[in-house]
Parts: C-alpha cells; structure tokens; sequence
C-alpha cells in the first residue's frame, strides 16, 4: 500500500496550485494539514483494530482517475437520470462523481438559507467557512484526511436560526463515466438554533466502470434544532463508498439519521455522533440488505460527552449468498454524564451457509447513573415460520422473501417521512425479487 | 360409497433417529369427520406433521394417498394448495407480517393453483369480512402482525378463521381445545362446522371429549405408540373421557 500512497503523494505536490484554483478559502486553507495527517497515518489498514474486517486494499489499488479539472459532463443529471425516490422534493441537487449540479428547476427556500453548492457558497458567505473541517477531529481516519487534501466541492445546507424547512430537500450523488473515477465528496449541513430540515442522500452509479467514494460528511445541529437525515445506498458490485459523518449535537437537539443499502459493492461508513449539550436525543438507524459478494461496514461511535442526552441505535442485516457484514457500535459515556439514556441493537439474518457476519458492540460507561443498554443477535430465517407460511399456500422462496421483508421493517419504520418509507418499503420489496429498476438489463454484477 | 380422500398405509415416520410413527394405518372418506385421541407423546402432532410435510420428520416407510394422489410427493406448499390445512397447535407468531398481506399472499397462491385470477384488494377486504365473522374474529387482531401479541384463544380463533380463508377439503384440527375457554371452544367449533360439508372431511386431534361435542365425529381412533390401537363409533370417545387410558396400555400388553 506505501506505493499506493506514494501516487497520491505525488499527485497533492504536483497538483497543488491547481487545487488551490478556484477554491474557497476555507477549503484550501485545511489542504496541507490534512495532508500531512494523511502522510502520517496513510490508508486504513486491517491491522488497526477498527477496519479489522474491513480490507480496503484492493479498492484502493485501482488507477482511479480524479477530476482534478473539473471537467463536466455532456449532459445535465436532471435530464439523464431518474431516482428510484422520485418525487419526494423539487428541492433536487446533484453531485455528478465530485461535481455540483443544481436542478434545472427553480428552487424556492426560505430567506436566509444557504443550498448548494460548497465551494461557491464558501465564497460567497466566508463566515461559514469556520463550520468546515472542524469536526473531523481525534480519530485520524486516513481517508477523511485524504478527502480534506483533495476535495474540491460539495454540498451546503445551512439553515439559520429558527427557520423551519418544511419540504425534504434531496440530493443525489451519482458515478458516471467510462473510466474508474474516486470521487471526494463532502457534505456541510449546519442547523442554527431552533432550525428544521429534512435532508435525503441517494448514492448511485449509473455506469459500470469502478468507483471509490471518499465522503466526509459534516452536521451540526443547533440548540433546540431538529434534522432528519437520511441515506440510501443503491450502486453496484464495483463500487466502494467510504463515508465518515461527523455530528455535533447541541443541547435540546434532535436527530434522526437513517441509512439504508440496497445494492453496493463495499461500503464502510463511520459515524462520529457528539452530545456538546443536555437534553439533546439521536435516532441512528441502518439497513443493509447484501447478497453476492457485497461488504458493508458501519462503525458506529456515540459520544455522550455531557449528562442528560439519549441515543439509541438499531442497525440490522440481511445477507445472502457470500455477503460479508460487519457491524461495529461503541457507546462511550463520559464521566459526569449522568441521565443519559443510551441503547444499542444489531440483529442480523444470515440466509446462506457462505454469508458472515461480524458484531462488536461496545458499551463504555464512566458514569454511574445511567441507562444503557446493548444486544446482538445473528441467526437464520425461523424454520417454524417457514413451515407455517407454507403450509398455508406460500412456497418457500415467497415465504422466505416475506420474513426478510419483515425483519427490515422496524428500521423502515424509523423513517418518519411516510412518502420515503412506503417508497423505501416498496424498493425492498423489489431488492429481495430482484427486480430493482436499476437492475433491469444491467450486467454490472455478476 | 364414499370416495376415499385419505389413505394411510403402514406410515412409519421419524424425527432425527427416533421412530415416531410404527405403522399408522388410516381411511378417511370424503364427508368424514374422525378424532384421533390418545395419551401424551403417542404421535399424534407427529402424523400432523408428516402429513403436512413439516421438513423436521422422516417417512422411513409407507404410502400415503389423498385424491388418488401420492401426498409424500409433494412439498408443503402444494398440500396445501391441494386442499390440506393444519390449525396449528401452536400457532407461530411472525413479527413484522401483516395478516392481511399473508392471507392475501396464500389465498392467491391457491386460486393460482387452479387457475383462477387473483382476487383484487376489494374482493379480498370483502371475503375477509365475511370469513371473520364466521368466527367473531376482531377487526383490530387482521391489522396486526401474524399472531403477534395474540392471547391463546385469539391464536386458535385465527386459525380457523384462516382455514375459512382457504375453504380446505381435509382440515386437521391439531389439540384445537387446548388453552380454550367454554366460550370460546363454542365459537370455534361452530365455525369449524360451517366450513364443513358433504365433500369434506375433518381430522380433529384431541385429549379430551369436550371439543367433539361440538365437533362430532363420526369415528374415533386411539393412536398409542405410534400406532392405532383401536378404532369405534362416538362412544369410545365418551369411553374414554371416563375411563382414561390405563385400560388400552393393558390391552396393548403393558
């Protein structure tokens, strides 16, 4: 890997005027640290106790070319691609590998919020630009550094104090290319005291050559704010997504963050979740449905860093095939964070012989008067179920497909939009038939 | 003469290397209701079992026949379609399944089965409608998960609603009574008897005489150590309800 490293040495020092055109000042002022950190500490490797199940090696060795400049696509996303979430917004916003698209249509906000594109919102409101790469903080992931070296747009949503956004915004990140593209993306979401928003990310990969996402992912939310955060995942097997999501919460905040994969070749997201103040609550929650050869990873590090805040955490699985999941949660509870509520699960269906599943819940509590809670379970389809469901009618297969459909459902059921959960109910349906639309005529994966 | 619906001939069946079944022989007619009674562990849930094809058991040697067909051919699923149902002695729960989506999902693949359109969502609310009244099943237990958080006599009463459902030619009524109440026992057994008719039979597995007051057969078999030991009218159930079982255990030579 050190020659793998070297490439990306040399490309940052040739490349590093270029970087440094047409970028915002808050970008290009945290390129050299991060670089230096990256020098440090290199990739991640399953020699360091958190990516011990996680072998990015052979993604990172492909020759993936990176968009250093900015060349755009022949047509506009809008008019090429259809979400399989469609509808749920006009609010629609595009990243095209690394590149920033706006929809073609207007988009109405209320006064004072800030959508769009990173970079130039950097630039024309700099005194955001103290919000950026401040959160990627102690734990030296060498990808987030990689992206803060590189990384030459995003997405913004900043929303001031007090202002409500009424309608889901959503953003689609797509690969399209024939060549293999790694693509730094980065996400800034900031609610100021009392905001609202409601924010939905679809990751896809519209054409077939292989793909490295390295995304850093930014939240803050304010002092009595509320945000609904939610991912879908739907590339394919030649894909790698790294995604690390930092989030400070302020007190009296809310979340609710929910993250779901339907198809993806190898997917690691870390999630960094800090209480800064009391009375704040999360709702983290993931899906992962993985057949064939697929691989995710989600770490998940919820930080109760002061007293009176709760969290609780459901991440579930289903694989078939030789799918391989890893599920890695840690609840740290500080000293003097007393009242904290904190409750984890993981459950996980493991459908074939071939199909592996890694848990490791954590719970680490310095304080005494808590409530917390942990548990993990893995285990197959309930055979007594299967029978009973055949024996009136259904075969196997049909019966089979109803019970991973209903193992899925208290995750879906955590999407408090209803639109995007029936949505999301119905594109389960059709990952577990094979028929997601995506897949039609589409020979990607084997 | 009737038809025979059901024969089976020297049924030896096992769960793992245990020998449950040693030779179970049974006609059943079309239009006949039989109890089998007998003590604990005889194998009576066993023949239920085999009979609906559960993967867990064995048959080791043996024939059965229903409609002329040979029924160890098929998987489960097809018995059913067929027209065999299980109520279930204990019903399983399936967390997360609607019932009205698994009805739905299983009415369907039996009117597949003989070629017939599926129903759509109003012809099915209504068959539904009509089937749950049959057993004075709540509305509010088919918007739940299968079974989920049922009590025990709301899991039996759905049982029979769902073999309403599927209108079965051979019903096996497996320990049905257990864990009823007088009442309840009487709204089941009343809508077992409506599902019933000239061309359909019923199996009604049970330890006690009371279900068959309601549901009453026209013969009664003891099945004792995985065999039928004996074979009569009504009155061997009554017989039995005073006389326990002691007796048969002596005749069989113990």
């Amino acid at each position: 890997m050190e020659k793998v490293k070297e490439i990306y040495t040399n490309l940052f020092h040739n490349y590093r005027e270029v970087l440094r055109m047409n970028a915002s000042e808050a970008i290009d002022a945290r390129r050299d640290e991060a670089f230096a950190l990256f020098s440090e500490v290199g990739f991640p490797s399953d020699k360091d106790e958190k990516y011990r199940y996680c072998n990015l090696d052979e993604a990172l060795k492909v020759d993936y070319g990176m968009n250093l400049y900015r060349m755009g696509i022949p047509a506009h996303p809008d008019d090429v691609f259809r979400c399989d979430v469609p509808s749920l917004s006009t609010r629609l916003y595009f990243i095209v590998n690394d590149l920033f698209y706006p929809s073609k249509k207007a988009v109405s906000l209320p006064e004072g919020v800030l959508c769009g594109s990173l970079n130039t919102l950097l630039k024309e409101h700099p005194e955001i630009g103290s919000f950026y790469d401040r959160l990627r903080g102690e734990d030296n992931d060498g990808l987030a550094a990689m992206n803060t070296a590189f990384v030459q747009d995003g997405f913004l949503l900043y929303v001031p104090k007090g202002v409500c956004i009424d309608k889901p915004l959503q953003l689609i990140q797509m690969f399209q290319g024939d060549i293999d593209i790694l693509a730094n993306r980065r996400l800034l979401i900031i609610l100021e005291e009392g905001a609202e928003a409601n924010l939905m990310v679809c990751d896809h990969a519209i054409t077939s050559a292989r793909y490295m996402s390295d995304q850093v992912t930014e939240i803050y939310v304010g002092k009595g704010a509320n945000l609904q955060y939610y991912e879908l995942e739907m590339t394919h097997d030649k894909t790698t997504r790294v995604a690390n999501t930092y989030v400070s919460m302020s007190s009296d905040a809310s979340l609710l963050m929910n993250s779901i994969g339907l198809e993806n070749g190898l997917t690691r997201n870390n999630v960094y979740l800090r209480f800064e103040g009391r009375g704040a609550s999360a709702d983290l929650s993931g899906l992962e449905l993985m057949s064939r050869n697929q691989f995710a990873d989600n770490h998940v590090l919820v930080d109760h860093a002061v007293e009176g805040c709760s969290s609780n955490q459901l991440y579930k699985y289903v694989l078939d095939d030789a799918a391989h999941g890893v599920f890695g949660g840690k609840v740290l509870v500080r000293k003097g964070a007393q009242q904290t509520a904190a409750y984890q699960s993981n459950a996980n269906m493991v459908g074939s012989q071939q199909a592996r599943m890694h848990s490791l819940p954590q719970l680490e509590i310095y304080a005494d008067d808590v409530k917390c809670s942990h548990g993990s379970a893995t285990g197959h389809i309930d055979e007594d179920a299967m029978f009973y469901m055949r024996q009136r009618g259904l075969d196997e297969g049909e019966a089979r497909m109803l019970l991973k459909f209903a193992f899925t459902s208290d995750v879906v059921e955590r999407i408090h939009f209803t639109p995007l959960q029936d949505r999301i109910k119905m594109l389960i349906g059709k990952r577990f038939k094979g028929e997601l639309s995506k897949c039609h005529d589409c020979k990607i994966c084997p | 003469m009737s038809n025979i619906l059901l024969e089976i001939k020297d049924l030896h069946a096992n769960i793992g290397d245990k020998e449950i079944l040693k030779g179970v022989n049974l006609t059943v007619n079309e239009g006949e209701i039989h109890a089998i009674m007998g003590p604990n562990g005889s194998g009576k849930s066993t023949l239920s079992a085999v009979l609906t094809g559960h993967p867990a058991y064995t048959v080791t040697s043996g024939e059965v026949w229903y409609k002329g067909k040979n029924l160890l051919e098929m998987p489960p699923e097809v018995r059913s379609r067929e027209g065999i149902f299980l109520s279930f002695q204990y019903p399983v729960e399936i967390p997360g399944v609607s019932m009205v989506n698994f009805m739905r999902a299983a009415v369907n693949e039996h009117r597949k089965y003989r070629g017939e359109a599926p129903l759509n969502a109003s012809e099915f609310l209504k068959l539904m409608r009509e089937k749950k009244s049959l057993v004075e099943l709540d509305n509010k237990l088919t918007n739940r998960s299968v079974n989920e958080g049922f009590s025990g006599g709301e899991k039996k009463r759905n049982e029979i609603f769902q073999m309403a459902m599927l209108d079965p030619t051979l019903s096996i009524l497996d320990e049905t009574d257990s864990g009823l109440d007088i009442d309840a026992l009487r709204v089941v057994a009343e809508g077992v008897n409506k599902i019933q008719g000239p061309h359909k039979s019923c199996i009604v597995i049970t330890h006690y005489q009371r279900l068959l007051d309601y549901i009453r057969p026209q013969i009664v078999h003891v099945l004792y150590k995985g065999r039928m030991v004996k074979t009569g009218d009504f009155s061997l159930a009554t017989y039995l309800e005073q006389n326990g079982y002691d007796w048969i255990k002596q005749e069989v030579g113990e």
